[in-house]
């Protein structure tokens, strides 16, 4: 057992213990003298706090934007950090930086610090694209409010443009080619990008160092923090201390820190325990662990089922995709998170432990009423797993919200679907988030579909019945009104979609003629 | 060698302190070297709309380790008050009555930032609840309480000509509020001297008001406290007056325990306590011939103001001012009504109430397109101002500089206006789903602080005997590039190359009693303050020169190889030398007064502007009609700076202003709950445009040869606030691909700020059955 935790900032390593570990990462930073990380939101939204942080993935170097504020510094056991302090001075520019001030990318200067940490990590990224979808994606998480963002994208461009920038230094997400050598290639335009390069690479043996074999726990004097270094201690500790909160991201626990200012006595951090990183393709479906981010979920989803691929793309922002995982959004049992819908329709099955007991529960039976999941004290989320799709099945989700990135849905529909031969509907699955008191199926319409022909009829006689599954909320989000309106309107999408796939002769609509925004995107860059 | 290259390399200067953005090397109040045993700050805010304070018990706050004491109204040394117009009405801690929820009842002072914050929240407050208005439409229907007086412009008599009128229609809009969403949130740092003196570190846009507040919250004169500002994280109109609470507290605590004491607020508390932009319901009429000329207006203006009045009056007067926008109302009479509401004190936001007004113009433009059945394009430029003739506003000022009917009609030209519109309406007719829509807006915006001695500035230069140049003045940095204009006029004048010139803070220390950086006037006043102090130089130089070589005044002349004088070359850092060696000053003051400009409000008459910034904006939308989600996929703007200080600096305002105009009017949606509590209160429910929110297509540019007609700064014109209007293009490009719906035959009349619901609320009044 260690009872301090161990990390670099920039060059230099870092033992840290006891009360400064529960602090949040930027205050930290800011008291160590680096200010350039900005407080704007101390809640994730806004960005100016971006920071870089370099961890071993699976034996990986991986390359992250995070926002500081909702992290916690215990949860940097084992990495390397990088503010904009760490990445080129007034001399030596990084190419980031040169673009942004060659394209007048800042304005009043106080988010830049932020976007030129968000465009070096994108830039870091294995062939990142410089098309304006993936640039969008990728700066989704920070928010300027003078320049309109149009100069900040040229910078980006620019930026990407300089031969020999972006190295392969990321990979992380299973499937991208491990690259642990930085594009060498650079030429003066790019020496203080090259040297960045260089010094990310040079943190693999360093890192490796620091890999944890052992539990950690810090006294703060007036919490535990706890990080497991194996599953089995995990499970263990819940079972000894049934009221630890477990944290992945933090990008939900952060928040009852920062600002619900919540004493949390007992903490674990899952993030880097190595077997709850599981995350596994196979023929009958995808295994994901507790402990897997949505950054590394977008791949396999993509590949699997597509359309979730793409609300992956938009669930939070690149920096909360970084640290947030899929089980954890499950297991805060958010009423609207967009992550649950898609998979109640997709079937998903959850795996819960408690000591060394294990349970499997489908996914629509976990949530139980408002704030209540069906969890026992000590019981933990290990995993989910999504199976395979029949080939037949035609699945969609779709998100709705005010404002396209970042936002939380007022509305997210998720459909399965499969007919027979004739037509007849022999497999319904319709979840919603955002209409209910938890995220989950709309049964009366399912059993009116079910076993009847897909077509103009049936959809409009189960527009009726949906509103007799749900009686929605009206919030700051949206009105009850809108969000009955658009689920049913949803059901006219995935009608409309699934009629296009099939080639319905009777499809009244322009052949070619799009139904969709084209702002809809998926992650082009995984 | 000459002059117009050192001005040409001037005009492509980047901002002074872009280096220092992209380093995280620029330093902002929270980032400055904390004093000696700093204390920090942490309000605590009223949990009722409007309540009286039947108790306060904060003995569980002071139990807290770390507590160092609590501050309310009892302990504040001189005036509880801090309206910036001496409404009276604005105490700095609530006074026995909180007035809306968020308001700052008492501050806690610890050693820790996080211990403040925790320990305020364990106060204890009873309350005794007072009937509360919330908004608008309760104000209305109340007995009218207002912050300030109503103002009406009149001219001609647009009752009568209603009833003339050939055809007449009237309506109602409302439009939301705004959050400024600076990304540096509101701060101050308070640093007590000897001799009573305070030293205030403040993210300001008016350094001398929050020196005057804080003096008065002291009880001290104004020489003891001196103000200091580099640079803002953002400002937009929120840190006029709403920077002034933290100033004053903070000093106000560190007066009482003798340490420095900073405040900065945590996003959330900033957006419940401070002001935001207001939000207006308006009720119109307008009378018009069967061609769409518009023939009599009538207006009423009522926004709501929140708890006091803070700049609440010339707000609305503004809108008042804008109600024309472009367009010449030949019988008019407009009118404003400010009420109070317990809610946030709304206060300046980038525009100023022009755009408000301004959209209701447009809104007038859009009713009378539908009811004749015309191209909204072709009624604006049947209404614009004229030159000449059809040139007088509803407060009696003679148009003289329009432009407008240049400006939208090349726009049009230049974004192909009318072809796309065209190809719009043939891909509506094919498309169930999508729709799309198009519009252009013209801008004409009135530069000059409507409070007319606002309108004045001074400047501080000195030149140092190595030739090197500091140059302050009056007006304060927040991201506009201001101190870049004003580092290119020394660089121009002096011919200098930027390294040799260097912008200090702005504080009240070195140039005083000035006027708050708003209503676009920052480079206009402190430019020609600038201009004044360098020339005062230049000409002590040019005389003793002109002495000494023996050479006409008329022969020296500054270029980039050094002074001209006659025939020979002097470095400008020799001359310097040599001019302070004879004894002579190279330090001056400059000042400037706007010339012909007044305003009379009693009368609703005068000149209240200098001139006019013009521009137009092209808006092309696709909506969801499912979900009422939409894109805006391009925009053109063509915009007026007149003879551009810096062009690179001005396009970045004005893609930045359409932007946020553009958020405005879309996602930004402030709701309250009906016990007054704004649950939008931090980005995750306030959404500001994020990066994938910008048109897919942008094209931005200034309109040439088009200098100003009135002597200002090298014929530049102001560019904040006018830029932020072109937003109002994005409205009625989603309102002409709602009106599709129903084939164009009914004005969708939509409500800002037009968030997906309200668009899918206005398809369901047009569409009937869905789908």
């Amino acid at each position: 057992m260690r009872h301090a935790i161990r990390f670099y900032l920039g060059d230099t390593l870092h033992t840290v213990a006891g009360e400064a570990c529960s602090m949040t990462l930027l205050d930290w930073l800011r008291h160590q003298g680096r200010t350039g990380t900005k407080e704007g939101c101390n809640e994730g939204d806004c960005g100016a706090c971006t920071v870089i942080v370099i961890r071993l993935r699976r034996g990986r170097l991986a390359v992250r934007a995070v926002n500081a504020c909702i992290q916690l510094v215990a949860m940097l056991d084992g990495a390397c950090v990088m503010t904009v302090e760490d990445v080129g001075g007034p001399d030596a520019l990084h190419p980031v930086q040169k673009a942004m001030v060659a394209a007048s990318g800042s304005q009043c200067g106080f988010c830049t610090p932020g976007f030129v940490m968000s465009m070096i990590a994108y830039r870091c990224m294995d062939g990142a694209p410089d098309d304006d979808a993936s640039i969008d994606a990728a700066l989704a998480g920070n928010l300027c409010r003078c320049t309109g963002y149009a100069p900040i994208v040229r910078a980006m461009k620019q930026a990407l443009s300089i031969p020999g920038a972006p190295g392969g230094v990321s990979g992380g997400a299973p499937g991208n080619a491990p690259g642990s050598t930085p594009g060498s290639t650079a030429g003066d335009e790019d020496g203080a990008g090259a040297a960045f390069e260089a010094r990310i690479a040079a943190l693999q043996p360093r890192l490796l160092a620091l890999a944890a074999s052992d539990d950690v726990e810090i006294d703060t004097g007036t919490s535990s923090l706890f990080i497991p270094a194996h599953a089995e201690s995990l499970a263990a500790r819940l079972v000894a201390h049934p009221g630890t909160v477990m944290v992945a991201g933090a990008t939900d626990v952060g928040l009852w820190i920062t600002k619900g200012m919540r004493a949390l006595p007992r903490l674990a951090f899952i993030a880097q325990c190595p077997d709850l990183l599981r995350l596994e393709e196979t023929r009958s479906g995808l295994h994901v662990g507790a402990a897997v981010t949505y950054e590394e979920v977008a791949a396999p989803f993509g590949r699997m089922l597509p359309s979730f691929g793409a609300l992956i793309a938009r669930i939070g922002s690149t920096p909360i995709r970084n640290s947030a995982t899929l089980c954890g959004n499950i297991a805060n049992g958010s009423p609207i998170g967009d992550g649950p819908p898609a998979l109640i329709a997709a079937d998903a099955v959850l795996h819960l432990r408690h000591g060394d007991a294990r349970r499997d529960l489908p996914l629509d039976a976990y949530f139980l009423a408002y704030g209540k999941q069906d969890l026992a004290a000590g019981e933990f989320v290990e995993g989910v797993t999504i199976p395979r799709p029949a080939p037949d099945t035609f699945y969609r989700v779709y998100k709705v919200s005010k404002r396209f990135d970042q936002d939380i849905s007022a509305v997210c529909g998720a459909f399965a679907l499969r007919r027979d031969a004739e037509g007849r509907i022999v497999h319904i699955r319709i979840a919603f988030g955002g209409m209910a008191a938890t995220p989950c199926r709309a049964r009366e319409t399912e059993a009116f579909l079910l076993g009847r022909v897909w077509n103009e009829e049936t959809l409009a006689k189960s527009r009726d019945i949906l509103t007799r599954d749900f009686t929605p909320l009206s919030d700051m989000r949206a009105s009850a009104w809108y969000r009955m309106r658009v689920a049913g309107n949803l059901l006219i999408r995935f009608f409309e979609e699934s009629r296009e796939a099939a080639d319905d002769p009777d499809n009244p609509n322009v052949p070619g003629a799009p139904n969709v925004l084209e702002k809809s995107r998926g992650l082009s860059h995984v | 060698m000459s002059e117009a290259p050192t001005h040409e390399r001037g005009r492509t200067v980047k901002h002074e302190s872009a280096t220092l953005h992209v380093t995280g090397r620029a330093s902002y109040i929270d980032d400055l070297p904390e004093p000696k045993s700093l204390l920090h700050l942490a309000p605590g805010l009223s949990a009722r709309a409007h309540a009286r304070v039947v108790s306060l018990d904060f003995s569980e706050v002071l139990a807290v380790p770390g507590v160092v004491r609590v501050l309310t109204c009892a302990d504040i040394v001189g005036q509880n008050q801090v309206s910036p117009v001496h409404a009276e009405d604005e105490p700095l801690l609530a006074d026995g009555v909180v007035h809306h929820v968020g308001q700052i009842v008492f501050v806690v002072v610890a050693t820790e930032r996080g211990i403040a914050r925790r320990a305020a929240r364990k106060a204890r407050i009873t309350y005794e609840d007072l009937p509360a208005v919330l908004d608008i439409a309760t104000a209305q229907s109340g007995e009218e309480d207002l912050v300030w007086r109503p103002l009406t412009m009149e001219r001609g008599q647009a009752e009568a000509a209603l009833e003339a009128s050939p055809r007449r229609l009237g309506g109602s809009l409302t439009l939301g509020g705004q959050e400024h969403f600076y990304l540096e949130g509101q701060v101050a740092l308070a640093q007590p001297g000897e001799a009573g003196e305070m030293r205030v570190w403040s993210s300001t846009q008016h350094p001398s008001e929050t020196q005057h507040l804080v003096a008065s919250v002291l009880g001290r004169p104004h020489h003891l406290v001196t103000t200091e500002v580099r640079r803002m994280g953002g400002g937009f109109g929120g840190k006029e007056t709403q920077a002034n609470s933290c100033a004053c507290l903070a000093a106000l605590a560190a007066e009482l325990t003798g340490q420095a004491v900073k405040m900065r607020l945590d996003r959330d508390d900033d957006m419940m306590t401070t002001g935001k932009r207001h939000d207006f319901s308006i009720a119109y009429e307008v009378g018009f011939t069967p061609r769409g000329d518009i023939l009599a207006v009538d207006m009423t203006l009522s926004a709501r103001c929140g708890w006091s009045a803070d700049l609440s009056g010339p707000v609305t007067d503004r809108a008042l001012f804008h109600a024309d926008n472009a367009y010449y109302y030949p019988d008019v009479r407009l009118h404003s009504r400010a009420f109070r509401t317990n809610t946030q004190s709304n206060t300046a936001f980038r525009g100023f109430g022009g755009p408000q007004g301004i959209v209701a113009a447009e809104r007038l433009i859009e009713e009378i397109a539908f009811a004749t059945g015309q191209d909204p394009l072709d009624i604006r430029l049947r209404n614009l101002y004229g030159t000449g003739h059809r040139d007088v506003t509803p407060y009696h000022m003679t148009v003289e500089d329009s432009i407008s009917d240049l400006v939208l009609t090349r726009l049009a030209e230049q974004c192909d206006y009318r072809k796309r519109r065209a190809a719009l309406r043939a891909f509506n007719a094919q498309s169930r789903i999508l729709r799309k829509g198009i519009a252009i807006t013209p801008v004409k915006f009135g530069i000059s602080f409507t409070a007319t001695h606002y309108n004045q500035a001074g400047a501080l230069v000195h030149v140092y005997t190595d030739g090197s140049v500091q140059v302050n003045h009056g007006g304060t940095e927040m991201g506009q590039g201001l101190h870049t204009k004003m580092v290119q006029i020394v660089m121009r004048e002096f011919a200098l190359p930027a390294e040799m010139v260097r912008i200090t803070a702005t504080t009240t220390g070195k140039v005083p009693n000035t006027s708050a950086t708003a209503a676009s006037s920052g480079a206009d006043l402190n430019g020609m303050a600038v201009l004044d102090a360098v020339t005062r130089i230049k000409s002590r130089m040019i005389d003793y020169a002109a002495a000494k070589w023996q050479v006409s005044p008329q022969d020296i002349r500054f270029t980039t190889d050094g002074v001209r004088i006659g025939h020979e070359i002097v470095p400008f850092r020799q001359l310097a030398w040599e001019v302070y060696f004879a004894r002579i000053s190279l330090s001056a003051n400059g000042f400037y007064r706007t010339p012909r400009i007044s305003w009379n409000p009693a009368t609703g008459r005068g000149r209240p502007f200098y001139y006019f910034a013009y521009g137009a904006a092209c808006a092309e939308v696709t909506i969801d009609r499912l979900t009422g989600e939409n894109t805006i996929d391009r925009v053109d703007i063509l915009h007026d700076a007149g003879e551009s200080l810096n062009p690179e600096i001005d396009i970045g305002q004005i893609e930045g202003g359409f932007v946020q105009g553009a958020g405005w009017l879309t996602t930004e949606e402030l709701v309250w709950d009906k016990e007054g509590v704004l649950k939008t209160h931090a980005p995750s429910t306030y959404k500001i445009p994020a990066c994938s929110d910008r048109p897919r297509i942008f094209n931005v540019s200034l309109l040439e040869n088009a200098p100003n007609r009135e002597e200002t700064i090298y014929r530049s014109k102001a560019v904040g606030e006018p830029p932020f209007v072109h937003g109002v293009a994005v409205l009625h490009a989603l309102s002409d691909a709602i009106a599709s719906v129903d084939d164009y035959r009914r004005c969708p009349r939509l409500d800002a700020p037009a968030t997906p619901e309200a668009i899918l609320r206005c398809l369901a009044r047009l569409e009937g059955e869905p789908l």
